[in-house]
């Protein structure tokens, strides 16, 4: 494995700038690794060779150029989740029914890293339209967890974090409904960022649930994380939803939180977070995180939050909702496939063939749901209900809030299960985001950062580190300061105790 | 208590246009069923009292300027399409009628 | 194909039966763009060319709401004297049909815009009925289809339709009544004179085309009857495809004649849809509705409340134009007509480009003469309205003052106004094209004058002794002489000047 691809995005980057190594270099190592190691992973739905490489060429002119650099991460490959719009690419979004569908247009954060100079290697895999919590559900096969071939590498996001964690990437966009990048960063130990609903623009995502969907950078590290993050955010005039307020500064929260001292701040932990169903490995390992950040100078302080038991429960009833609507789109008329036209057969029966052909037992579920829900005279004992526990869960955090600056939680109660373990057991795959779906709720930033490994199976397990809307400076300073301090008593970067993976060739 | 019967499966899936099949009735009857149980005690805490909540951050008129943009091509909007014919989206026999 | 309908004698409905009716108006807004994209609006453009990601219903593409079809909403809401809402929601309406790109249509579900008015609507005798208007929200078009093969072109026995979304996502507003009693015999023209005065008050307030031909205006018809003594509606139907507004007035009478003759013959009303058959007057039965539909409506979580301020409806208000009914009261006034003349300029649809024709400078009665006599016969023999005539107001105007000028004769303005109909561009485009040009050439005329004069001694003894008057004769011959390409006032004054001479 070239060393080019177990620097950092920041490394990379600072490398390029110096001319100590081409973009062209960078890129081309990491599509090798990627002809490496995928075969076995599985990350990449589709490597877009030659437009990742003129883009990299694009910034060593520049370089050449000694223009001023367009970005801090200029020239720094990144793997882009199949649900974000690309042109000249597929966008399939995992399901069978976009298979092949190239969209004939970018999605603003698309166009805001390629401004950026960044290189899109390619489109990563996913649960079909985000549904799912290991990749599983993907039309195109799961993918792998790099420290566990055998095991999940948490989903919908499975692609990009195990394309971190499988050092095919530096960089990665993942999107999070219910912690479909916090909860595959856990179980990968990799780092994901889910912003403030509204911080990042929408347009150009494929919807799964309108009102919960929010994309974030994924990282090996908590900096390159954030200079992502502000490649990405802002306002959007494209997206309504688009919070017109600049973006947080996060970079220079980093370099804050990285001085090691958390004096002065006070963090939460959550008491609903705990008990039955969350693996002692896991807890061992989020109580010694707790016991660092105390360490590094911060006041811990107990909180609870009564509503967040509901949690779950509204928000299977949220997202079913929005997707069996968002979903209605999909329907053999103007994209996409088409199933059973015969030239008798009316649009109403192709439609209907075409959907259940095209979408996966998931989706179907969902939609099932969501149609169930939003039928008349269900719709204000279930959507409606639903939003009403989406406000109590907003006041649980605001009274918590009002107590401490960060909630942390354990990310996700257990640590990668094995592949097919709860495939046909739609509720204990659902406990997969138990806490992370609080945040995405409320609309609030929420992230995942690697703690210790569970000493029960040696996998990853993810610290959450949780704010208040708008509040995303608090929560990477916390995550910045956690990550040395964890690194320094871990002997290194848990990332680099990543097994070595069997190279193709 | 089941909350859900094969029937209603069926007509969730005539509105939903998906041509599900026997055996896919009898699984969902039974999944939706358990699904719905459990999400069911959200009405138990949401009281008469409490206002729904849809986003973080509650925004009102946002507006865009009425001023033209440009979109794509005739080829463009075509070009991800099952069937095309003079410039238009090919489709099978439309039987309903416009709602 | 269901059989002949039979229908009741009209007056036998009326005695025995009470219409009710409910009117939907549907009117599709003349912004520059599109309710939630920026693609343009402009009707007849080649198909799927004024179309981005968001009116296509791409995956990934998210809608905006336009801000003028916001301020044109709340403009009509306060011109029907409804109630503005202080905050309000789009919600998506859930059902599938190919010509709606995302198989749900972003509109108004509990929470429209503007809710609670009335438009007072005049009928030809005078007479002033109150229509109460439920609301009026916003929403989006759909996309067109064409059906292909079978033996109609219609959407019955095609083999496959062709989808055009150059419409989808035009901003539209809709306009709902509430229901309509009382009216008796009168319904049918009632429902025609509530749309035409709802098309009148949009055109005044200059938020739509109002073209019921092309379809930015639509009406769909409600009707039901009940018996004299009862206490609850009857079953309703809706009428579609009413595309104009004679059009209102046969499919709510023909409605009511055929509902009646089911009604009495023991049978009961369908609740669906039918369509409105220009060519015979009847209706036909389309769609049924007997289970409801389930929309499945949930506020749209792609689009954030719309909270209008006080201040901003109070500025909307401040730029809402005088309303037709006042402003015809004005007029009538000002023009000094009596009560039937109004009328009669009022049936001719006269009144409003009479008014903008006089706005655009030339006096009432000018304004008068050229729309009633000349352009009502060109609208009637075109069979179109007389404010849908190719020809503006202003250009009108100019016509007349070109006229008054003198440079133009009244025969020679003719010939401007039909080259300005015929599409030969501005009126003084075709006075240039059509060598239309006065002879002020005073000494072609001195001659034709003196040789008039010299043919009528007698004339000329009465002007030289003060009988001005009489020179009309003179100056129409030589009007005729100089084949009316003469300026009548010069040649008056020619004929003074050389009867004293």
């Amino acid at each position: 494995m070239s060393e080019l691809t177990r620097l950092t995005a920041a490394e990379l980057a600072a490398k390029i700038q110096a001319k100590e190594v081409s973009a062209v270099e960078v890129a081309q190592a990491h599509l090798d690794r990627i002809a490496d190691v995928d075969p076995a992973v599985h990350a990449f739905l589709h490597v877009s060779t030659e437009s990742a490489l003129a883009q990299a060429r694009a910034v060593d002119e520049d370089v050449a150029a000694g223009n001023v650099p367009a970005s801090p991460l200029a020239g720094v490959p990144l793997a882009l989740k199949d649900v974000v719009t690309m042109q000249g690419a597929p966008t399939t979004v995992g399901s069978k029914m976009l298979e092949g569908w190239q969209p004939p247009y970018d999605a603003t954060i698309t166009t805001k890293m390629l401004e950026a100079g960044i290189v899109i290697l390619g489109k990563t895999n996913m649960d079909e339209f985000a549904m799912g919590s290991s990749t599983e559900n993907s039309a195109y096969g799961p993918t792998h967890n790099p420290w566990d071939l055998n095991r999940i590498p948490g989903g919908s996001g499975g692609g990009s974090s195990a394309a971190l964690a499988a050092f095919e990437a530096p960089l990665a966009i993942g999107t999070d409904t219910g912690g479909s990048i916090r909860q595959p960063a856990a179980v990968t130990g990799t780092v994901g960022v889910k912003p403030t609903y509204g911080g990042v623009s929408r347009y150009g995502l494929v919807a799964f649930s309108s009102s919960l969907d929010q994309a974030g950078p994924c990282a090996r590290t908590v900096m390159d994380a954030a200079l992502l993050h502000e490649v990405i955010g802002g306002h959007d005039p494209l997206d309504a939803t688009s919070i017109n307020e600049t973006v947080p500064a996060v970079v220079q929260a980093v370099r804050e939180g990285s001085l090691g001292d958390l004096r002065g701040l006070k963090i939460g932990v959550v008491k609903e977070f705990s008990g039955e169903g969350y693996e002692p490995g896991v807890m061992v390992s989020f109580n010694e995180a707790v016991e660092q950040l105390r360490a590094l100078g911060a006041e811990i302080v107990e909180v609870s939050c009564p509503h967040f038991k509901y949690a779950l429960s509204a928000y299977y009833l949220i997202a079913p909702s929005e997707c069996s609507s968002n979903l209605a789109r999909f329907d053999a008329m103007r994209y996409g496939i088409r199933v059973g036209d015969n030239g008798e057969r009316s649009a109403e029966e192709v439609m209907s063939l075409t959907r259940e052909a095209g979408f996966g037992a998931e989706v179907k579920r969902r939609i099932m749901i969501g149609t169930y829900a939003l039928s008349s005279g269900y719709y204000d004992a279930y959507y409606g209900s639903a939003q009403k526990v989406r406000t109590l869960i907003k006041r649980d955090f605001e009274a918590a809030y009002e107590k401490v600056d960060v909630l942390v939680s354990p990310a996700t109660p257990t640590t990668a299960f094995p592949i097919g373990e709860r495939t046909d057991n739609p509720m204990a795959m659902y406990l997969a985001d138990l806490c992370t779906i609080p945040a995405s709720l409320a609309g609030h930033p929420a992230m995942s950062v690697p703690s210790k490994l569970s000493g029960i199976d040696g996998l990853p397990v993810g610290l959450q580190i949780m704010a208040p809307a708008l509040q995303e400076t608090r929560m990477y300073r916390v995550a910045a300061a956690y990550e040395v301090a964890r690194n320094e008593s871990d002997g290194g970067p848990l990332i680099n105790r990543v097994p070595e993976l069997e190279v193709a060739r | 208590m089941p909350t859900i019967s094969r029937d209603e499966v069926a007509h969730l899936a005539r509105l939903a246009r998906l041509a599900v099949t026997e055996q896919e009735l009898d699984k969902f009857a039974g999944q939706l069923d358990i699904i719905l149980q459990s999400v069911a005690q959200v009405t138990e805490v949401a009281g008469e009292d409490v206002p729904p909540t849809s986003h973080a951050v509650p925004l009102t008129n946002v507006f865009r300027e009425d001023v033209v943009r440009p979109g794509l091509t005739q080829q463009q909007a075509l070009s991800g399409a099952p069937a095309a014919e003079d410039g238009r989206f090919r489709v099978p026999r439309i039987l309903g009628e416009e709602q | 194909m269901t059989a002949a309908a039979e229908l009741m004698d009209y007056d036998e409905v009326i005695a025995k039966f009470d219409p009710v009716l409910g009117l939907e108006v549907h009117v599709e807004l003349s912004t520059n763009t599109k309710m939630f994209c920026g693609c343009p609006v402009t009707f007849g453009g080649e198909p799927n060319t004024q179309v981005c990601p968001t009116c296509l219903g791409l995956p990934g593409a998210l809608p905006v709401v336009n801000e003028i079809g916001v301020a044109s909403a709340i403009r009509i809401g306060l011109a029907l004297n409804c109630e503005i809402a202080e905050w309000c929601r789009f919600a998506r309406k859930n059902y599938f049909y190919p010509d709606m790109p995302k198989n749900f249509q972003t509109s108004q579900y509990d929470e429209p815009i503007a809710f609670n008015g009335y438009l007072d609507v005049e009928l030809e005798d005078g007479t002033v009925v109150r229509v109460d208007i439920e609301r009026a929200h916003m929403e989006e078009d759909t996309g067109k289809s064409l059906h292909v093969g079978g033996a109609t072109g219609r959407i019955h026995g095609a083999e496959h339709s062709l989808l055009d979304y150059n419409r989808a996502g035009v901003p539209l507003i809709e306009i709902v009544t509430k229901p309509i009693t009382g009216t008796g015999s009168r319904a049918p023209e009632v429902a025609r004179a509530y749309v035409t005065a709802l098309r009148d008050l949009l055109r005044a307030l200059d938020v739509s085309d109002v073209r019921m031909d092309q379809g930015s205006l639509r009406c769909d018809a409600n009707v039901s009857l009940m018996l004299k003594d009862a206490t609850e509606f009857g079953t309703r139907t809706e009428t579609k495809n009413v595309n104009s507004l004679r059009s209102v007035e046969r499919a709510v009478r023909f409605e009511m004649t055929r509902q009646a003759a089911v009604l009495e013959s023991g049978g009961t009303i369908r609740q669906e849809t039918r369509h409105f058959d220009e060519s015979t007057g009847s209706t036909s039965s389309g769609r049924a509705k007997e289970t409801s539909e389930d929309y499945r409506y949930f506020p749209e979580p792609d689009l954030v409340p719309i909270a209008p301020s006080r201040e901003w409806v109070a500025e909307l208000r401040q730029t809402l134009p005088e309303m037709p009914w006042v402003r015809r009261k004005r007029i009538q006034q000002e023009w000094n007509l009596s009560d039937l003349e109004l009328r009669d300029l009022l049936n001719l649809g006269a009144v409003d480009v009479i008014a903008a024709t006089v706005d655009a400078g030339a006096s009432p009665a000018e304004a008068r003469a050229w729309w009633v006599s000349n352009l009502a016969q060109e609208a009637n023999t075109r069979g179109v309205e007389l404010g849908d005539l190719p020809i503006t107001p202003k250009q009108v105007a100019e016509v007349i003052k070109m006229v008054a000028e003198g440079t133009l004769t009244n025969k020679m303005a003719r010939s401007v106004v039909e080259g300005v109909l015929t599409g030969e561009g501005e009126p003084a485009d075709v006075v240039e094209k059509r060598g239309l040009k006065v002879v002020s050439d005073d000494s072609a005329l001195i001659a034709a004058v003196d040789e008039a004069l010299a043919a009528n001694p007698d004339i000329l003894d009465k002007i030289r002794s003060g009988k001005v008057q009489a020179a009309g004769k003179v100056v129409g011959d030589v009007m005729r002489a100089t084949k009316g390409q003469a300026n009548a006032k010069r040649v008056q004054e020619l004929v003074l000047e050389r009867a004293n001479a």
